[in-house]
């Protein structure tokens, strides 16, 4: 019997026989020519004072911003805190979002009468909802964190329900011919076929968890990241601003290439290797 | 073959299939549509037969409620004399499309209907491994699904139903969507592997020549209502599809279905 392709599979992945590998720095700069770019015209329109230097200070100045700031560890305290608030409430969204989002995904009931509720509260801006927190849990740590949990538990769970819901019928046929029970059906055919639109769930509640924590953080904290990034623009500490700003990117970067890893590693099958 | 250690002593012969006025309906537009009537068919321990029949006639139908995935409005399937209730590990059934788990090495996916039907990953691993030797296929162990071609996927199909080692093999045009040369091999393959593993083997196809080829007797099912009929098919095996009686069986089944 030959190899050659008898059917289509639905994703063949055609980058990989084809194109030789690019070489080392054609490769870097194809993928980051962009952003080095970006920050050469920073530099630019920074020193030819094409916008005042005082609003766009030189990103050595930012660099020198971060150092100090990492150096004398204020900056580090804050990265603490933001990390702290973020992780706390990233981990009850998973914690809660992907334990309910099964239940749902596999029992029709619950999920019709759950779903009206939750397009109404997935449709409702957590940041319009933070005041109502602040009411009710306070202006300290538990509404900050309760405002970022709330808005990154619906991606997660919304991701799970579809990612349960999507599972091929005839999969789980199969397994039950071969006399599996609900359990070993939600086990070794619905789990694993789920988790890759759990990761895409992980992912976009990452986002949005990194999203919240700054606004929240500019209203009555005294320690985070997103409160550096208002506190040095009161202060007119442009590039401790820029620098604080810089963290928040590299956070997100690293959250997502962390999401990006794990799923490389528990998901291999599902995607192209590219 | 691994099966003298499974079948016991006493030498009774397993696997005899009986239908007793079997009838299924479905809802369409609101009314009842039948879609099988009465069916009554003995099915012999270890005989092939093939179900042929035009679309929509209910021969997944029939394969569904053999197989325990679906039970029948009227009637009853009996396997070695009882009746059946749901899916039972004496069954194995292969689709028409392979239905392998992507995320599972074809020796997993082999050995997960073992694994289901509580055999250790060890034990099941090893007996996987002899299977997918058998169906040709040893170097691909380590494969996933998306890198097998359809006839390759579809013959790790095979060897998980042959793995858990059924009485009753039920297929659903397992071949339908293979090119003609791979779906020729494949009708050597199964033949072979009817005949080593003495199975029963109930066959869904819309090919006669395969039918033909595969089958002690032919099962003709029809959408107009006419009660089915069964042509035995009385030629000497291994089959050659060129020998004028084989020709001469299939103009007589391609009459049944007014072609000519
Ligand atoms: N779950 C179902 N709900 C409603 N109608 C169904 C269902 N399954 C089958 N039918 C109907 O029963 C009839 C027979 O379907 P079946 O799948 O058994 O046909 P078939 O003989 O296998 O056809 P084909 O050769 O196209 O595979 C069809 O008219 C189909 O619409
Ligand atoms: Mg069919």
């Amino acid at each position: 019997m030959t190899l050659e392709i008898l059917d289509s599979p639905r994703r063949r992945p055609a980058s990989r026989r084809v194109l030789p590998p690019a070489p080392p720095l054609r490769a870097f700069l194809s993928r980051y020519g962009l952003v080095i770019g970006f920050l050469l015209l920073w530099e630019a329109a920074s020193r030819l004072g094409w916008v005042s230097a005082a609003v766009l200070p030189p990103l050595e100045q930012v660099a020198a911003a971060l150092w100090d700031g990492l150096a004398s560890g204020a900056l580090v305290d804050d990265i603490a805190a933001s990390l702290q608030r973020a992780g706390i409430a990233f981990a009850a969204a998973v914690g809660l979002g992907i334990p309910l989002g099964l239940l749902m995904g596999q029992l029709g009931p619950v999920e019709r009468a759950l779903d009206p509720l939750l397009q109404l509260f997935r449709q409702t801006s957590a940041l319009a909802l933070y005041p109502v927190f602040i009411l009710l849990l306070g202006l300290g740590e538990t509404s900050k964190v309760f405002v970022i949990f709330w808005a990154t538990l619906f991606p997660i769970l919304l991701a799970t329900i579809g990612g349960v819901k999507e599972v091929d019928r005839k999969l789980i046929e199969m397994a039950q011919s071969y006399g599996a029970g609900q359990l070993q059906v939600f086990r070794r055919v619905v789990l694993p076929a789920s988790v890759p639109s759990i990761f895409v769930g992980l992912r976009l509640s990452a986002t949005t968890a990194l999203l919240l924590l700054i606004a929240a953080e500019m209203i009555g904290a005294n320690k985070g990241i997103g409160f550096q990034v208002m506190n040095a623009q009161y202060n007119f500490q442009i590039p401790l601003m820029f620098a604080a700003i810089f963290l928040l990117a590299g956070l997100g970067l690293a959250a997502n290439g962390l999401l990006v890893w794990l799923q490389r590693r528990l998901c291999r099958w599902s995607l192209d290797q590219a | 073959m691994t099966r003298e250690a499974t079948i016991p002593a006493a030498p009774t012969v397993r696997g005899e299939v009986a239908l007793r006025g079997l009838s299924k309906s479905f809802p369409l537009q609101g009314r009842l549509r039948p879609v099988l009537r009465d069916i009554d068919l003995e099915i012999r321990a270890g005989e092939a037969l093939a179900i042929v029949g035009p679309s929509g006639c209910g021969k997944t139908t029939l394969l569904r409620l053999l197989a325990g995935l679906d039970t029948p409005d009227r009637g009853e399937v009996l396997i070695d004399a009882r009746p059946i209730s749901g899916v039972g590990t004496e069954r194995a059934v292969i689709y028409q499309e392979p239905r392998l788990l992507p995320w599972l090495t074809v020796l997993d996916n082999v050995a997960f209907g073992l694994e289901l039907r509580g055999v250790s990953h060890a034990e099941a691993r090893a007996r996987a491994r002899r299977q997918i030797e058998l169906v040709g296929l040893g170097a691909f162990e380590a494969a996933y699904p998306r890198q097998l071609s359809g006839g390759m996927a579809q013959r790790v199909g095979i060897a998980r139903a042959l793995a858990v080692q059924p009485e009753i093999l039920l297929l659903d045009e397992p071949l339908g969507a293979l090119d003609a040369m791979t779906k020729l091999t494949m009708q050597e393959e199964l033949a072979r592997i009817w005949r080593e593993q003495k199975v029963t083997m109930i066959l869904v196809t819309h090919d006669l020549e395969e039918a033909i080829f595969l089958a002690d007797r032919v099962l003709v099912l029809s959408t107009d209502g006419s009660a089915p009929t069964t042509i035995p098919v009385d030629l000497p095996r291994p089959r050659d599809r060129n020998a004028p009686e084989f020709v001469a069986m299939r103009r007589t089944l391609m009459g049944k279905f007014g072609l000519h």
